[in-house]
Order: structure tokens, then sequence, then C-alpha cells
């Protein structure tokens, strides 16, 4: 399918991406991947009149270390990520969680940064950056602002990233040493989740010290199950605990109904899949 | 006559990887959007969003504004010349189709219906016009239901005055194939008497999308003598015919052309309003013209497959002997008719007793109209509907009677010592060796220990249930005798044609009327021929797909190719051979009866004289010293009319793993034995098993066409009409038994569709079996985890 005309620039720094945003005004759209904006395009369910495109903004690829955190560019590619070594010793979870996500062709070319900033409920990476308190770098014609993830994710579709800015970086602590699991749940098996959950445990002698654990597909934006994390605390790693904590997974959710799960399907889903996740991430 | 021996098997039964795939798979060929012409226009199509409306007005000024566009039509701009879509087979002698116009003039009746044509320079023009036109609906009620359109609340074709087309019956007694009582009277009596029981049950088989892998393409181009038309279609010879007399154009100044086409699984065995459209345009213009569908466009418009309510009842003796067998069918046509619409549950009438010996039986079809794309033929086409309402009964009978299915089965299928068999829908089975392919496959399932596994986890209370489902089936394949087609009313035979060229330098063109779209006729062909006239493999050519190189052909579909095309073929080299023995003869001076042909080598009997295939080519086209009387040539042509069906049958496990805490549903093991007869290239049997497996399982666990309330497709992506991938199926395995077809030189039955036509009903069973124990009875397909975890709720909740 055809999408409609636009004009198309490919900037070779973050500056001249804004800037080109800017003059672009409401209309323009950045392309990270493009493997959501590409259909959204070709489905004409967007017509921007100027697609900006990140493509050449090689410093945004890059995943390093600063300090206690793992900063990765927001043009790193999902495969990228999850083989990041950096990745799979301090931020085991993100590699998980992107390892789930579509197939092999579209983890190639998709990017965490555009992943983030679609900010589809569906995404198996904002429960992640959610659960684990990463931190977004945005760029604007005014510089840069740090926005917590508590922050990020608005609603549907929308996040704290305003017209004419970039996400340009997203930092992790680090959790290394932590037990995690991404437990995911789809109708086939490359497909968006129906309900997937993201777990990451810090265990002490048999008890559970510190957990993490964010919600995909249960809300607007992704979810911190944050009465699963408090009745975790504390408590021995066993099946019996575990399902109990489980009970509190959908507090505070509002699970959509569709085609795939009726809201009441996906709440029962949500409990019985975070006492997998959780369970296995103890290991 | 010529003394053959059989020929030397050196290609069949050779697993010879495709020769058409190289450029089939990187897809660097001749597909039909990869066609251009000089000074082409492109066609984009302006579709109804709604499904059921009067069209109140059509302003097309903005659009014919857009600088390269060149013209653009509404349904009144074309009616008087568009006509109507053909319908080949209308099964019933009395009842007129409506008619299906490609291009609606006052009223839509399904969302996706063409409103307007819009013609531009390029292709991005011609869709950016597409958002021009505007057009105004007044809404009339969407007719979606089947039973309630049976209501005639509202009527979709109002000279119709219902929105029943026609029922269709069989009653094995009045057709003869059976004495006794009718299938009725037999219920009657067993529902009468305590030493018997009748199992009635309902299902649905839902709405599916063929899903092919390359989208619909029509070129045309009118500038010739011959007007030009390639399309990405299954059946470029009944296209031809049909586009000349559904448009009046004379059949001579037609060519159509399926370059490589790109699967079709029934989807494509049509004549589509995008190509009369296309047609028209092209005239009007006097200009070569193309039209590609988008994906969306292709889920929302081309024809959609299966689609009914099936009533199905068993009677049985309690020591599970069946005494009768009754299918009602209430199938959902669409808005219209498309070429085979009517007829494709009609095939269920004859295979639905299917493997058994049901001394009574009847079928009833009931097709309904609704406002909802029109369904036809999709892989399987009747059969795996037909053999999902019987393996389903048999099903729920032995689960009734408390008895083991495979055993049940046994019971009352046809003995191998029993064929050829007549079942009670009047075909009759010419081979079959039922207990050969069962045993081998419990063997290779561990039948008895999963079994014992089951009781195991169902003693444990395991989380995750197992469940075994079995599925016996035959099905007719190679269609079809045309004494038999024209019985039941078809507008065609059922033959198949083909002729071979023997070329200077000993080459041969092998020209099929079969129209292959990624089956592999072209390796396959070459295969018998190379055996068949002792020439190389790579010596043979295939050519198929054109009306100019090969004019006489029935196409493909309902797994005929190789049984009807490859006897054709079969035929037309033995012709060769018995036109080479005289030249043969008169070149070793010898008598015709002393030649022996083996091996691509003629000898005279009991001497070390002889001579090549290739050399008899040669002499032949020099004539220099040729035999008096005969012509000089050696190309042939044959075409073959089958005496009967072919038989494929097998049999399928599926050991199907539950998840009760979530309702996930898991394929643990998939074993099948499939006896498709002699087979030519297992590779390629080995391929059509593993998507039929595919595409049966989808049926079951994966896919279903969802129309909301207005009557849209709300699921018409890839993003949400879930196909499955390699990644959500097992590894198969697949085995066979050879019982050769005895009514084909061959001994072939075809495998295209055994896999969908056997598969669904394998998985159904088995996800059943997993939960039975918890109170479940049925789960619609397809089989979702959100379905299987109500279920078990519900039924547990019923037992609280
Ligand atoms: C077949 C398929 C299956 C998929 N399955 C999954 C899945 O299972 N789980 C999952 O999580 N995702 C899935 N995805 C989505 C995938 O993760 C995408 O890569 C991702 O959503 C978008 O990333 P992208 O780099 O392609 O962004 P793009 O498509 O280029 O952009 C997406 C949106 O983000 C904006 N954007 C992108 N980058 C930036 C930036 N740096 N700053 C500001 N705005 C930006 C764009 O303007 C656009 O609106 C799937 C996609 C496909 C095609």
């Amino acid at each position: 399918m055809i999408p409609a005309k636009f004009d198309y620039v490919r900037p070779s720094t973050v500056e001249e991406a804004v800037s080109a945003l800017q003059q672009g005004g409401e209309d323009a759209k950045v392309l990270a991947g493009g493997q959501s904006l590409l259909p959204v395009l070709r489905l004409r369910l967007a017509a921007p009149s100027l697609v900006v495109d990140l493509g050449g903004l090689a410093e945004l690829r890059q995943i390093g270390e600063d300090g206690d955190m793992i900063a990765i560019g927001a043009m790193a590619a999902h495969h990228d990520v999850m083989r990041n070594e950096l990745v799979q010793r301090h931020v085991a979870l993100l590699g998980q969680a992107t390892e789930t996500v579509a197939d092999r062709q579209v983890r190639h070319r998709g990017t965490l940064g555009g992943a983030l900033a679609h900010a589809d409920p569906a995404g198996d990476l904002g429960p992640v950056a959610l659960a684990l308190d990463a931190e977004f770098v945005i760029a604007g014609s005014g510089g840069s602002r740090t926005v917590p993830a508590s922050e990020f994710f608005v609603d549907y579709f929308t996040t704290a990233i305003g017209e004419n800015e970039i996400l340009t970086q997203v930092r992790f602590p680090k959790y290394t040493g932590w037990g995690s699991h991404y437990e995911k749940f789809n109708r086939t098996a490359q497909a968006w989740s129906m309900v997937a959950v993201a777990a990451a445990l810090k265990i002490d002698g048999g008890t559970i010290s510190e957990a993490r654990v964010g919600l995909a597909n249960m809300s607007s934006t992704p979810v911190r199950a944050t009465g699963v994390e408090q009745a975790l605390v504390g408590q021995a790693a066993t099946a019996d605990a575990v399902r109990a904590a489980a009970e509190h997974a959908t507090e505070g959710t509002d699970a959509p109904s569709d085609a795939d799960a009726a809201a009441d399907y996906r709440e029962h889903l949500a409990r019985v899949l975070t006492g997998r996740a959780v369970l296995a991430a103890a290991g | 006559m010529t003394t053959t021996a059989e020929p030397t098997a050196r290609e069949l039964g050779r697993a010879r990887i495709r020769k058409e795939d190289a450029r089939l798979i990187t897809g660097r060929t001749r597909w039909t959007d990869n066609i251009t012409l000089n000074g082409m226009l492109h066609i984009a199509m302006v579709r109804s969003p709604v499904a059921h409306a009067r069209i109140t007005g059509i302003n097309v000024d903005a659009a014919k504004q857009l600088t390269g566009v060149v013209a653009v039509y509404s349904g009144t701009d074309l009616d008087a010349e568009q006509s109507a879509i053909p319908c080949a087979w209308p099964i019933n002698a009395e009842a007129t189709p409506p008619r299906h116009v490609s291009i609606a003039v006052d009223t839509v009746r399904f969302a996706g219906e063409i409103v307007a044509v819009v013609v531009a320079r390029d292709a991005a023009t011609a869709k950016d016009a597409t958002e021009l036109v505007e057009v105004d609906y007044d809404d009339l009620p969407p007719v979606l239901d089947m039973e309630e359109a049976l209501g005639d609340a509202t009527v979709i074709h109002p000279d119709f005055g219902s929105n029943k087309w026609v029922t269709f019956p069989f009653d094995s007694v009045a057709a003869g194939a059976t004495t006794g009582p009718t299938a009725d009277e037999a219920i009657a009596a067993a529902e009468a008497d305590p030493d018997s029981i009748v199992v009635k049950r309902r299902w649905r088989q839902q709405r599916l999308i063929p899903a092919f892998m390359e989208p619909r393409s029509v070129v045309v181009d009118p500038t010739g003598e011959q007007l030009t038309m390639w399309s990405s279609t299954q059946v470029p010879h009944v296209l031809r015919t049909m586009l000349g007399v559904s448009l009046g154009l004379p059949e001579h100044k037609l060519r159509v052309i399926a370059p490589d086409v790109g699967g079709g699984f029934g989807g494509k065995l049509q004549v589509t309003p995008e190509e009369i459209l296309s047609t028209l345009v092209a005239r009007r213009m006097a200009k070569p013209v193309k039209w590609t569908e988008t994906r969306s466009e292709s889920m929302l418009s081309g024809h959609h497959g299966r689609d009914q309510i099936q009533d199905v009842t068993v009677a049985a003796k309690r020591d599970g002997t069946v005494t009768a067998l009754k299918i009602e069918l209430t199938a959902d046509m669409g808005a219209y008719f498309g070429l085979f619409t009517p007829a494709v549950p009609v095939f269920g009438a004859f295979i639905g007793p299917a493997i058994y010996k049901f001394p009574s039986y009847a079928f009833v079809c009931t097709d309904v109209f609704t406002n909802k794309t029109p369904t036809d033929a999709y892989r399987g086409a009747g059969r795996p509907e037909a053999t999902f309402a019987v393996e389903r009964i048999m099903e729920e009978l032995a689960t009734e009677l408390g008895r083991d299915p495979l055993e049940l089965r046994e019971q009352n299928w046809i003995k191998n010592t029993e064929f050829p068999f007549t079942n009670a829908g009047g075909l009759t089975y010419d081979s079959g060796n039922y207990e050969a392919a069962t045993e081998k496959a419990t063997a290779l399932f561990d039948y008895a220990g999963l079994r014992r596994e089951q009781e195991e986890r169902r003693r444990s209370n395991d989380p995750v249930q197992l469940g075994i489902g079995v599925s016996v089936f035959t099905e007719m394949c190679g269609l079809a005798p045309s004494r038999l087609l024209g019985a039941l009313g078809a507008g065609a035979g059922g033959w198949e044609h083909a002729a071979i060229r023997m070329l200077p330098t000993g080459k041969v063109e092998v020209v099929t009327g079969s129209s292959a779209h990624g089956q592999g006729h072209e390796t396959a062909w070459s295969q018998i021929v190379a055996d068949r006239l002792g020439v190389p493999f790579e010596d043979v050519e295939v050519l198929h797909g054109d009306t100019q190189v090969s004019p006489k052909g029935m196409d493909t579909y309902g797994s005929r190719s190789l049984p009807v095309g490859g006897t054709a073929v079969v035929k037309c080299a033995d012709r060769v051979i018995e036109k080479a023995t005289k030249v043969a003869a008169h070149l070793l001076e010898a008598a015709e009866g002393d030649i022996e042909f083996q091996a691509g080598r003629f000898s005279v009997k009991g001497t070390d004289k002889g001579v090549s295939i290739q050399e008899v080519v040669f002499a032949t086209f020099l004539s220099h010293n040729f035999p008096e009387g005969i012509e000089p040539s050696l190309d042939s042509e044959y075409t073959f009319d089958p005496e009967n069906f072919s038989f494929p049958h097998g049999t399928h496990l599926a050991a199907m793993e539950v998840d009760t805490e979530t309702g996930r549903v898991s394929i643990r093991k998939y074993v099948c034995v499939d006896d498709v007869g002699s087979v030519v290239n297992p590779l390629i049997v080995e391929g059509q098993v593993h998507g039929g497996l595919a595409q049966g399982i989808a049926q079951a666990l994966f896919e279903e066409a969802n129309y909301d309330e207005q009557g849209t497709l709300v699921n018409g992506t890839f993003v949400d009409y879930t196909l499955p991938s390699a990644a959500d199926l097992p590894s198969f395995t697949t085995d066979r038994t050879e019982t050769p077809a005895t009514s084909n030189p061959l001994g072939v039955k075809g495998v295209g569709e055994a896999g969908t036509i056997a598969s669904t009903p394998a998985i159904v069973n088995g996800v059943l079996d997993a939960i039975r124990h918890l109170g479940v009875k049925q789960v619609e397909m397809p089989c979702t985890a959100q379905r299987v975890w109500r279920a078990i709720q519900d039924a547990q909740g019923g037992a609280k």
C-alpha cells in the first residue's frame, strides 16, 4: 500500500533533527526503525508532511556504561540491545523482554527508543522501563531534559516527549545479580502481548529483599504492580507466597477488552502470569 | 502396438528439489505486478465502507481534478458493459443466481464492494484520488447472521423475495446408494429403541480468509489483435472462457496468462470484479492498465472460505455399530455468488459418509445470503467441513458410549478387503487400507503410552492436561469425471489436457492445462516425462498458464493436477512412443512388433540393434528417410477424462496440551500417516502435507474473520487476522502408506488438501479430550486460549 506524499530529511546531528522538526511544524514525524510508523503511513492512518529520519545519527546507537547506569541510545536496534553484554549483565530483564518482541526481521530494524516513544500499551519494553525505574533523555530546542519512567508514559500512544522533541537515550540503573523473567502471553508466537509480566527480584538469603514488577497491556499505559512488589518483599520465594502476592496484580489496572481478550480474562491472566514470572525470576 | 515394459523408474519416487524454487523463493520472476508496459495506466478501487446501503450520490469531480488522474468511473458509467460475474456451478437447475455486479450501481451489499474505479498515470496518484471520491450512502439494515437472515426481515436481493436461495438435499435411498430405511427413519427408529443411541450436535465452521502470499494483480493490454490479460489466477483457461462469455468478447480474441502465481488455496479460483473492470477500462482507454491489490483490500474483498452451521446427527446400536448419519448445513454464501459458491458446501454431500459403512445417510444444505464478502472455494472446499462433521460426531459417539475413539472407528470403517466400496453418498472408493495407516500412525504416536500419560495427569490434577485427538479421513480428489459433473449441473467438464513437443535436438516441451501456482508441477511433470520417454530430467521443460501456449485446460484446484493432469501427460508420452516406434522400426528395418522400448532406447528384440529416442526425433525432424504414409511428427496431445475420483485417506493423531490455568492450547505431538497412493516426488508430497496441516490447524486454533454489528470486517490485516507461523507449530511426524489408486496409470490420488481436511477435527477432538473430564462439552473454533479458559470456567461453575 502506498503512503500519502511527504517530504523527507535525514539529519546528521540531534540539533539538526530538532530544528528540522521545528520547521516541519505540527505535521512532522520522527522515523526510527519504521516498524510502527511505516504501517501507520501505509494504511494512511497518518499523513505527515515531513518525515525526519534519525537513521543517520550514529551516536544514538551507542550502548554504554555511565557510572551506575547503563545508557542506551534511542536508536539502538532491539537485536543489538538483547545481544549487548552490559545489558545482559546489568539489565537482564530488558534483554529477556526484547527477545520476545516480534520476529528477527523486526528486531533488526525496530529500536528501543522507537518502541518506547510509540508507547503502544501492548509493547513489551514499556513495563520493563517502568519497573526498572529507567530515565528518558529527551532533546529539544532548549537542550536536554531527563524524565523518570513514572512520568514518561501518559496515555495510549502518548508520552512525555513534546512536539519538536526527540528521545535520545534511555538510562537504566544496574540490577546486577538480580533474578528476572519476562512472561509473555500472546495469540500467536510472534505477536504483541495480550498480557505480559516483567519481574525482577533481589533475593538475599532466600528472602526477597526487593522486587520490581511491570505489566503490559493492562491499561492505557504500562503498569507498575506496586501492590505485588510490596507483598513480595520480606517473603521467601515459595509458590504459595508468590501466588498470594500475585493476587495484587490487578490493583491499579484498567484492562482493555478487545477481540483477543475481555477485561476479566486479562485480569485473570495478569494474576497467573505474575505468579509464573516471579517464580521464574526467583529461579 | 508398442511393447513397452513399464518405464524404468529413475525419477518417479525421487525426492528432487523443485526446479522452480529458486525463482519463486527469490521473487525474481514474472509476477503479474512485475509487468510494466508502455503507456500503462494504473487502477485503484474505491470500496464501500458499509455493508448494506443505497448509493444516493457519487461525486468524482475532486478526484478527476487531481493531476495525473485520467478517469474516474462509477457504477452508472460502467453498468451497460459490465454484465455479470458468472457462477459456473449453480447446483440447482431451477434457481437463477442473483446478478453479481463487478461495480455496485445503486446498492452495496457488502463492505468492500467496489463503488468507483480510478484510473491514473501512476499507482500512487490513483490511490490518492480514491480518497477524493465522495460517496453518499443511505444505510440499509445489514443482514449478518445466517439464521436471522432466514427470517427475511431485510431481503438482500429483493427480486428473490428471500435470503434463502435454495436447499440442496441428498438422501441415500432416493439416490439409490443404499436400500433400507432413510436416515430420518433410521434415526427415528433408534430414538425409540433402548438398544440404540442418537447423538446430535451443532457446530460452526467459522469464516476464513484464504490469505495467499501474492496479492492479486491484473494487467490488461488491449492494444494487440487479441486482448491480453495477465492475472494472478489459478484458472487462466476458465477465466478466458468466462470472460468471453460474460463480456461478449469473442474467445479467440482473448489471451489469458497466469505468469508465476504466488499461491491461491482456492482464493484465486475465481473470475473477479477486478478482472472484469480492468478489461472494461483498458478497452475504453485503448491502453494497457494494471490493478494490484493491497493486503487489506485482499482480505476484505477476495472471496472468503467455510462459514457454515452444521447440525449433525448419528444413530448407532449400543454395541457401536452406526446405523445412520444426517448432516444439515446452513451455508453463508455472502452477498453474491462467485464461480463455485453454492457448489462448495455440496461437495461435502458425497464424501459425508467418509470411511464408514453408514447404512442410511442424508445431507441437506441451505444456502443463505448475508451482507458479507462472498464465500467460495478454500483449500479442501466442502470436504474439510464434511470431514469435521463426521469425525467430530464419531468422537462424540465414542464418548457417549465410553469407547476408545480409534476402536469405534475401526468397528465401522470399510475394511481393506471390502474395496471397491460404494459409500452411502454414491461414490465408489476404488482402494484404501485404513488398517495399515492407522497401525503405522498409532505406533509412531505411541498411542498407548500417551493414553497412560493422560491418565496420570488427570489423576495428579496436573494444571496442564493432555488430550488425544483422532481423525481418520478420506476425501475425493481428482476433479472429476465429466459425466458426473454434468449430472450435478456443473458448467464444465473435469478432463485435463496435455501436449508433448519433441524438439529437433531431443529436448522435450511438455504443455499442461494444469496451472501451477506453487505446487511444483514443473518438477513433478518433468520427472514423469523423463521416466516415460527415457530422457534426462534436465531435458524436459514444462509450459503452462498461458492460453496461447497451452490452449486447452481445466486448471488447478481440488487436488486434481496429478491424478487428472498428470495422467494426461502419461498418456501423451505413450502416444509419442507409439509414433516413435513406427519410425524406429523403419530406421532399424525391423517389424514394428519386434521393437522394444526401454529407458530411452528402441531396439530389435533379441538383437543388439537399436536407436535412441533422440535419434528417432532427429530423423523425424529431417524426414529424409521416413516411412510412407506416416505423418513426420512425434508431437502428441491427450485429453484425459477420469473414470472416477481418487480417494486419499489417512490417520491423523494429535496430542494436545491444555494449560487449564490460562486456557492456552499447544500441540505436543502431531503424527499423520497419509495414503496418497503412489508418490512421484516425496519431497513435494511432504511439503503439501506440512502446508495443509498448518492451514487445517489454523482453522482449529487460530483463524477467524470477524465482523462487527455494522458488517465491517474488523480483523482484515495480518496484525489481527492471526495466521500461525512455523513458530506456532510443532515438528510434524509425517509418514505414508501407499495403496495405489486403480483409476489412473500412475496410481496417484492427490495430496494438495489432505492435511487441511484431516487436521482440523483431530485438533479439536484432542482439545476436548484434554478437558472433557472437567465438564467441558464444546469449544467453538478457533479454540483460542480465552475460549478454552471460559469453557473450563463455565463447566466448573456449573459443577459447583
Ligand atoms: C510485525 C511486528 C510485530 C511487532 N511485535 C512487537 C511485540 O511483540 N512487542 C513490542 O513491544 N513491539 C512489537 N512491535 C513493534 C516494534 O517493537 C517496533 O520496533 C516499535 O514499536 C517501533 O520502533 P521503531 O524503531 O520501528 O519506530 P518507528 O516505527 O520508526 O517509530 C514509532 C513511533 O515513535 C516515534 N519515534 C521513534 N523514535 C523516536 C525518537 N527517538 N524520538 C521521538 N519519537 C520517536 C515515531 O515518530 C513514531 O511515531 C512489532 C512490530 C511489527 C512490525
